[in-house]
């Protein structure tokens, strides 16, 4: 079978319609991963037990003359910062370099429960604090367009998997940009829901007001069809919110003519890539001439985003990341003589520069004496950025920006200036910051061949409208339309 | 320089991590750096502004009245019986670095 653009209908379909079995189609998916993996490193652990247990319930379904579910046969990966029972989950980290969950995290049970098949485990920045995927402490991922290249993080294994078509779809997480950049540098679909849209129980917790699980996916649709898979209430997370959940692929086809689309020119401006802009700018008139009504506006509180969400994160993170102490489970430092340590061994040893870093920074930041000048300001930063979209949303229906200012970037290239890195999330971290969603699609590529990623906006819970303009934008650039 | 090698001791200590004397080194120097970017954020006069500590802070209340971003959250009920068991002692444990079958085992906690 081709698994070269092979979406979840597809993939479904041709399992339902018996022209392959999903044993079949979940060995073929391990095929392509050994043949072209070890020159990605998207994977870090793969499941082929559960795999192909999964799959063979999928055969009996068909076997039997039933119909499958919406997710029946397709291969997915799952970031390994999602927790799998039975299955080692990692979080790309030293310091649970051998930790087998005890249970699922509700996204991956509500994958598997629509059907589909989990592959294995995709490699990410460690705790998921990265833009190039260079910190996984494990192997770094390559653009499968560009091997010298990243292809973004933190959930680059995920987005290169899926670019490479080692899986369908994948599972990423997104905090401050980590499931539309690395889409965006790959050129495929990265959709970060609203805050609270998808439980993040199981989820290896970052930073808990920013963190949220999302699709990585080829088309539009595919996220549509995860979302609607994904989305609800759960129980066992308190900031899932308990609203019903609309069916996101049939919104796909309602009509985007007279919907009003802003374009901020804050994130046009310096330090932006001349063929990102033109690119952008291309995606824009397309969207116009496409009916949709183009309305300037202006987010005045952009810029200081970054410094922002650096402090909230990392502090966040620092609290977080307190509960890895070598006593429950994970790494522990050997021949330690006392409690005391015990931990700070088994910390140093197990955590990578930069996680040591941010756990430093957000400490310093929750720190006596500096909680009011860097905390404190964030937070009230924060309520004035998510005031930008607020006021934005009162005029639009969605906004438009590039996902990031440039294409992917070298491997190594910003490897040693953390504050170049950072930058690298410029135009992805205000969403995460005001909890609204937000898709990248790809819209073109530079003259070296790398992927342009376009994002949008939109109001919170309604990713509706965020999907709709998504899909009719695809649509009309589809080299068949 | 706002962070010296000092304040990295200090805060190393708070964080539980021991760092070595290069990571001291390059602590300083990338969180100064780090800092410095941060001090643009007291170009905006925030005194009369509420503190967001969570999306909810802000889309909590029901707003469903003027049209947009409502974010109901889930009120968990009181539940006093059928609770959720928690993980069975073996399975709790099956992760431990050091256990003897009952406990989490650690080394001394007070060294005399």
């Amino acid at each position: 079978m081709n698994l070269n653009s092979l979406t979840i209908d597809a993939a479904r379909s041709a399992v339902q319609d018996r022209k392959v079995t999903a044993t079949t189609l979940a060995e073929e998916f391990y095929t392509e991963i050994q043949k072209d993996d070890p020159r990605i490193g998207a994977y870090l652990i793969l499941s082929k037990d559960r795999a192909l247990e999964q799959a063979g319930r999928m055969d009996q379904l068909v076997s039997r003359g039933e119909k499958l579910p919406p997710l029946g046969g397709v291969p997915i990966g799952i970031k390994d910062v999602l927790t799998t029972r039975g299955v080692r989950t990692t979080a790309g980290s030293k310091i649970l370099g051998n930790y087998i969950p005890p249970c699922d995290c509700t996204a991956v049970s509500r994958l598997e429960a629509a059907g589909a098949v989990f592959l294995g485990k995709t490699n990410c920045d460690e705790f998921a604090m990265g833009s190039s995927n260079e910190n996984s402490a494990w192997h770094p991922v390559r653009n499968p367009r560009d091997p010298s290249r990243v292809p973004g993080g933190s959930s680059g294994g995920s987005a290169a998997a899926v670019a490479a078509d080692m899986a369908v779809v994948a599972l990423g997480s997104d905090t401050g940009g980590s499931i539309r950049q690395p889409a965006s540098f790959c050129g495929v679909v990265g959709l970060m829901p609203t805050y609270g849209r998808v439980s993040r129980y199981g989820l290896v917790a970052f930073a808990s007001s920013l963190d949220h699980i999302g699709p990585i996916t080829k088309t539009v649709k595919d996220a549509a069809i995860v979302l609607r898979t994904i989305a609800g209430h759960d129980s066992m997370d308190s900031t899932s919110a308990d609203l019903p959940v609309p069916d996101y692929v049939a919104e796909l086809e309602k009509p985007v003519q007279g919907l009003k689309i802003g374009v901020a020119k804050e994130y046009l401006g310096e330090g932006l890539d001349r063929e990102v802009r033109y690119a952008v700018e291309a995606a824009i008139q397309k969207l116009e001439s496409l009916g949709c009504k183009i309305v300037e506006i202006s987010l005045p509180h952009t810029k200081y985003a970054i410094p922002t969400y650096y402090i909230v994160a990392t502090a966040e993170a620092s609290s977080n990341l307190a509960r890895f102490d070598g006593v429950r489970y994970g790494y522990r430092a050997r021949d330690a003589r006392t409690l005391s340590e015990m931990y700070r061994r088994t910390r140093d040893e197990g955590f990578g520069a930069e996680v040591k870093r941010r756990i430093m920074l957000g400490t310093y930041a929750l720190s006596a004496g500096y909680y009011d000048a860097y905390y404190l300001k964030a937070q009230k930063v924060r309520t004035l950025i998510a005031r930008d979209f607020e006021e934005a949303f009162s005029k639009v229906d969605a906004i438009v920006t590039p996902t990031c200012p440039t294409a992917a970037f070298k491997l190594g290239e910003k490897a040693e200036n953390p504050l170049a890195m950072y930058l690298a999330d410029i135009y992805t971290v205000t969403a995460d910051l005001a909890g609204i969603p937000g898709i990248s699609i790809p819209c073109g590529q530079t003259r070296e061949n790398l992927p342009i990623g376009l994002q949008i906006l939109g109001r919170h819970f309604d990713e509706a409208t965020v999907l709709r303009v998504a899909h009719a934008y695809e649509q009309a650039v589809a080299p068949s339309a | 320089m706002k962070v010296t090698a000092k304040d990295v001791s200090y805060v190393a200590d708070l964080a539980n991590l021991e760092l070595s004397d290069e990571e001291r080194q390059r602590m300083v120097r990338d969180l100064n750096s780090i800092l410095d970017y941060v001090d643009l954020l007291n170009e905006l006069d925030t005194s009369s502004v509420q503190a967001m500590a969570q999306v909810s802070d802000r889309y909590g209340v029901d707003r469903s009245d003027q049209r947009s971003d409502r974010f109901a959250y889930a009120i968990r009920e009181d539940i006093k019986e059928g609770l959720r068991k928690s993980l069975p002692h073996d399975v709790a444990l099956q992760n431990a670095p050091e256990s003897d079958g009952t406990f989490f085992k650690v080394p001394k906690v007070i060294d005399r």
